[in-house]
């Protein structure tokens, strides 16, 4: 989650000497400056011994490269050094607490890699004949299945590769499903305090986005949807759990107008976390919904992907599911991968990527369930909305909860009244958390409070950690009140690298390495 | 559970905090009637050793590429993958962190996408690439949708060359968004007429090459007849591994190259998660989708590097955005850099050379079998076989009685297209001389 609405997006010039002493490395014990490996690498080495080409005749025609590369490389040693170098440079849920707003950075558990890497998983091809591989169809299947069970869904689409793909995944389906009915319905309601991804997905395919505001006390009003249907609205997207950390109280509601409108409902799961074995959206009514593996599910974030969204389906969309899918037939895996396999009833729409989805997050999903069962899931998602109330509880003397009126699920969402006249912004006091070896928490979003700071702590901290994590923030807000912007402004001090400069970056791109040129 | 730290105690205590008396008292705006009083209908939490041997028991029914002569590829490539590779991505710092935000403290992942968008630039000839896509296939749908928005036309012409499966992809999207695309019939002979298909209304042309079938598609022509046209030309290359041996796109003209990167540092794995690679010329930089990273500096002068161009992307541009992608494929992008960075330029042209090598032994040996027919005048590890049997049906049979994967049939892209007698045959560096051998004689054998 990132917004830069009214965010500085450069550092302020430093009025004070740098916080440490130089050395002569520029390095700062363990902290090591690291080149690129087009500064250190060379073209004629390598890091992997092959053998000698024979130099048999060649069969690429005309089509032979003639142009250099301008590659570098690497010895074995040179490239572990390079990258564990860097990887120190990173902050990670193995180090820390990551309490990163709608993004659920929980524990990774590293059973979940060891499945994932069982060569009957990871080395096996997606053409291979499918008798050959009729234990990866079942993970699929059972991921579905699973799945299915914990939203209270009919169908599971197994393909989309990530929350995005998801969305576009089930708004696709939505779309197939108003066509089919012969039905022209080109508006989605999207309340303002939505992800971007949602209004981004619904212009992908053509829906015309009308907004909905959020009422004063952080939900979605049902009066307001209605107000805002009419005979043009084919679906709402609505994330419950919202960004706002709060459960829609009036969700069934909301999903009873859209249904009795011939529309659709479409609910963002970037947070299911809090609600798994708790309640089953497909209860309170939802047509579709994407499940991020890499949140609720805990697969790793990997610096940024990959991940997995597959997309749940009620009864009214099941038939649209897009290809490929699996279906059981005698307690077998059957792989449907082209409409000449499909039978009455199965409608695919299309085909979101090729071959068969993120199958190496179906594997540490499923590990990650398995471990869990019915009854780890529930507590987990008790667990995650109990710390994140319990974090809430022990700061809201200090900093100003956007919305007091109701429970926070997984997440609490604080805005920055609580830092006015002070000098200090959301982006500064997030910058002061990483002096203290924390990863800031999503800020200025959602964009419907002003200055957002939301927590998501996670069922992954102990109440010790949790405990440090509050009493670190209690000392930075008195910190910020007893008029010591300095700690704030100037933050972070002893991180990798200082605030960087957004506004240069972007006003003359520089996107690659360049060779620099000779000095005369 | 092992995963909770939390005890009875912690959470009373914690409850007591709050000022409620159950957890659930913190679901009070679900719906009474709606919050569930039982366990779902599924089992009961296991320990490792129980997991371990479910998933175990699983694994073992599949084949393993390893396990077999294996010749496999239509999109996905077994290719050796130093051990360092999985070692480093399963440093906690780069596998557990997230989309680096806050630039101060995820220099690592921002200089390892700095160098990745370098080496994709410079592989495949372009001048500008970004932090990665999902795979080649969603990349190549992202690339026609920007095209439509360079271009202000709506309509793609792809070739019969393309992946079916892409071309299913951007067949999709297309349809969903209502613009239109003109899907040429499978070029099997090589000999389509892709310039007559392109007019003043066409946005885009998405060619692959090597394409589906194995052949090299000089790229130039239709470049030239894009370009005369206001079009712009997109270039698929679904072996990247091809890229140390043929002539880069960037050098024949292609305003975008989309490439599936899973040969580099990825393992098969069932088909994803895969990386996909997308350049472009510098000129339509602000029309590309996904993650840009960028050189800048930070409060004391000293270089770093950061998420840039963001007012393209849907967190700030919300239904204006260039694209709806949030997550890319960090942890392969990175598993492909480091990948290539072991290997070098050195490297990965004597990888191309060896693949090269190893294909044109099998199909030479092929060639000369009675009724076999190798249908490509060029290729680099993949070419097509036709066959005087039903391919499938060979397939099949060699795996279950002769343990060999000897390559994908056509009809399992294509079911309709009445090409069941066509194979297609992909040849790494992995496969022994007795693999090679082996696929030939049972071939021989079967016939």
């Amino acid at each position: 989650m990132l917004n830069d609405k009214g965010r500085p997006t450069r550092p302020e010039a430093a009025d004070e000497a740098p916080a440490t002493a130089s050395t002569f490395t520029g390095n700062r014990a363990l902290d090591v400056e690291e080149a690129l490996i087009f500064e250190i690498g060379r073209a004629e080495v390598t890091g992997v011994d092959l053998p000698t080409p024979k130099g048999a005749k060649s069969r690429l025609g005309a089509h032979a490269r003639t142009t250099p590369i301008a590659l570098p490389g690497l010895a074995e040693p040179e490239a572990v050094r390079h990258y564990v170098r860097l990887s120190r440079k990173n902050y990670s849920i193995d180090a820390g607490l990551y309490p990163l707003g709608s993004c659920t950075m929980k524990h990774n558990p590293r059973l979940n890699e060891k499945m994932a890497r069982l060569p009957g998983f990871a080395d096996v091809h997606p053409l291979q004949p499918t008798g050959t591989v009729e234990g990866a169809l079942e993970v699929i299947a059972d991921v579905g299945r699973w799945l299915i069970e914990l939203t209270g869904m009919a169908a599971c689409a197994m393909s989309p590769k990530a929350g995005a793909h998801g969305e576009l995944a089930g708004m696709m389906a939505i779309k197939a499903a108003l066509s089919a009915r012969g039905s022209s319905k080109p508006v989605v309601l999207v309340p303002e305090s939505a992800h971007g991804t949602n209004p981004a997905t619904a212009a992908l395919i053509g829906f015309e986005v009308k907004s909905v505001p959020a009422r004063a006390d952080g939900t979605v009003a049902a009066a307001d949807v209605k107000a805002a249907i009419d005979d043009r609205v084919g679906a709402i997207m609505l994330t419950n759990p919202n960004t706002c950390g709060i459960f829609e109280p009036e969700v069934a509601e909301i999903a009873a107008a859209i249904h009795d409108a011939g529309g659709y409902f479409y609910a963002d799961g970037a947070n299911f976390n809090a609600i798994v074995g708790k309640v089953r959206p497909g209860d309170f009514g939802v047509d579709a919904m994407h499940i991020n593996l890499h949140k609720t599910f805990s697969t790793p974030h990997g610096g940024g992907g990959p991940g997995a969204g597959p997309v749940v389906l009620s009864e009214r969309l099941a038939a649209f599911a897009p290809l490929p899918f699996v279906r059981i037939e005698a307690g077998r895996p059957v792989l449907v991968e082209d409409p000449s396999q499909t039978r009455a009833g199965e409608t695919p729409y299309g085909r979101l990527a090729a071959f068969h989805g993120q199958m190496g997050m179906f594997t540490r999903a499923l590990a990650y369930m398995l471990s869990h069962g019915a009854d780890g899931l529930r507590q987990a998602s008790e667990d995650a909305v109990l710390s994140a109330n319990y974090v809430r509880a022990s700061l809201q003397d200090l900093m100003t909860v956007a919305f007091p009126d109701h429970p926070s699920m997984h997440e609490v969402l604080f805005d920055d009244r609580f830092l006015e006249g002070t000098g200090v912004t959301t982006l500064d006091f997030a910058k002061a958390m990483i002096d203290e070896g924390y990863h800031p928490m999503t800020m200025y979003f959602p964009l419907v409070v002003h200055g957002a700071m939301l927590i998501e702590p996670t069922e992954s901290e102990s109440k010790a950690s949790l405990d440090l994590f509050v009493a670190t923030l209690r000392d930075l807000v008195m910190g910020a009140k007893a008029g010591d912007a300095a700690r704030f402004t100037q933050a972070p001090r002893f991180s990798p690298r200082r605030r960087l400069d957004e506004t240069r970056a972007a006003r003359a791109p520089k996107l690659k390495w360049e060779k620099p040129v000779a000095a005369e | 559970m092992r995963y909770l730290p939390l005890t009875e105690s912690d959470r009373a205590e914690m409850l007591a905090r709050i000022g409620v008396d159950t957890v659930d008292a913190l679901y009070s705006d679900v719906p009474a009637d709606e919050l569930l009083d039982h366990l779902l209908d599924l089992p009961k939490a296991k320990g490792e050793m129980e997991v371990e041997r479910i998933m175990g028991r699983m694994a073992a029914k599949n084949l393993t590429a390893s396990a077999a002569p294996f010749f496999c590829g239509a999109g996905a490539y077994k290719h050796h993958v130093p051990a360092t590779v999985d070692h480093l991505i399963q440093r906690s710092e780069f596998l557990t962190s997230y989309t680096p935000y806050q630039p101060e403290i995820t220099q690592g992942t921002l200089q390892v996408l700095f160098e990745f968008q370098t080496q994709v630039a410079n592989l495949t000839g372009m001048e500008v690439a970004n932090a990665s896509m999902y795979d080649g296939s969603t990349g190549a749908g992202e690339a026609v949708l920007m095209a439509h928005r360079v271009t202000k036309r709506r309509k793609a012409v792809v070739s019969g060359g393309l992946h079916p499966h892409y071309a299913e992809v951007i067949a999709t999207l297309s349809a969903m968004a209502s613009d239109e695309v003109a899907r040429l019939a499978p070029n099997v002979g090589g000999d389509e007429d892709l310039l007559s298909a392109i007019d003043a209304t066409t946005s885009c042309v998405v060619v692959q090459s090597p394409d589906v079938f194995g052949r090299i598609v000089d790229l130039k022509p239709i470049a030239d007849a894009a370009h005369a046209v206001g079009a712009l030309l997109i270039a698929v290359v679904t072996e990247v591994i091809s890229l140390g041996a043929i002539e880069p796109p960037g050098a024949r003209g292609a305003d975008i190259v989309v490439c599936e990167g899973q040969s580099l540092g990825n393992p098969l794995g069932f088909g994803g998660p895969y990386v996909g690679l997308f350049a472009a010329r510098s000129k339509y930089v602000r029309q590309m989708p996904g993650r840009l990273c960028g050189e800048t500096v930070d409060a004391e002068g000293k270089r770093g590097f950061v998420l840039t161009l963001s007012t393209r992307e849907q967190h700030i541009r919300r239904e204006k955005a260039t694209s709806n992608i949030c997550t890319n494929a960090g942890l392969c992008a990175t598993a492909f850099s480091i990948h290539l960075t072991l290997l070098g330029e050195a490297g990965l042209s004597r990888l191309a050379a060896l693949n090269h090598e190893a294909a044109c032994e099998v199909a030479d040996a092929l060639a000369n079998l009675p009724g076999v027919e190798v249908l490509n005048d060029t290729f680099f590890n993949e070419f097509t076989v036709k066959l005087p049997v039903n391919a499938a049906r060979l397939v099949e049979k060699l795996a279950k009685e002769e343990g060999i994967l000897a390559g994908v049939p056509v009809s399992r892209l294509l079911p309709e297209a009445g090409l069941d007698d066509l194979l297609l045959v992909a040849v790494t560096e992995c496969s022994t001389a007795d693999d090679r051998a082996a696929l030939v004689a049972a071939i021989s054998e079967a016939l």
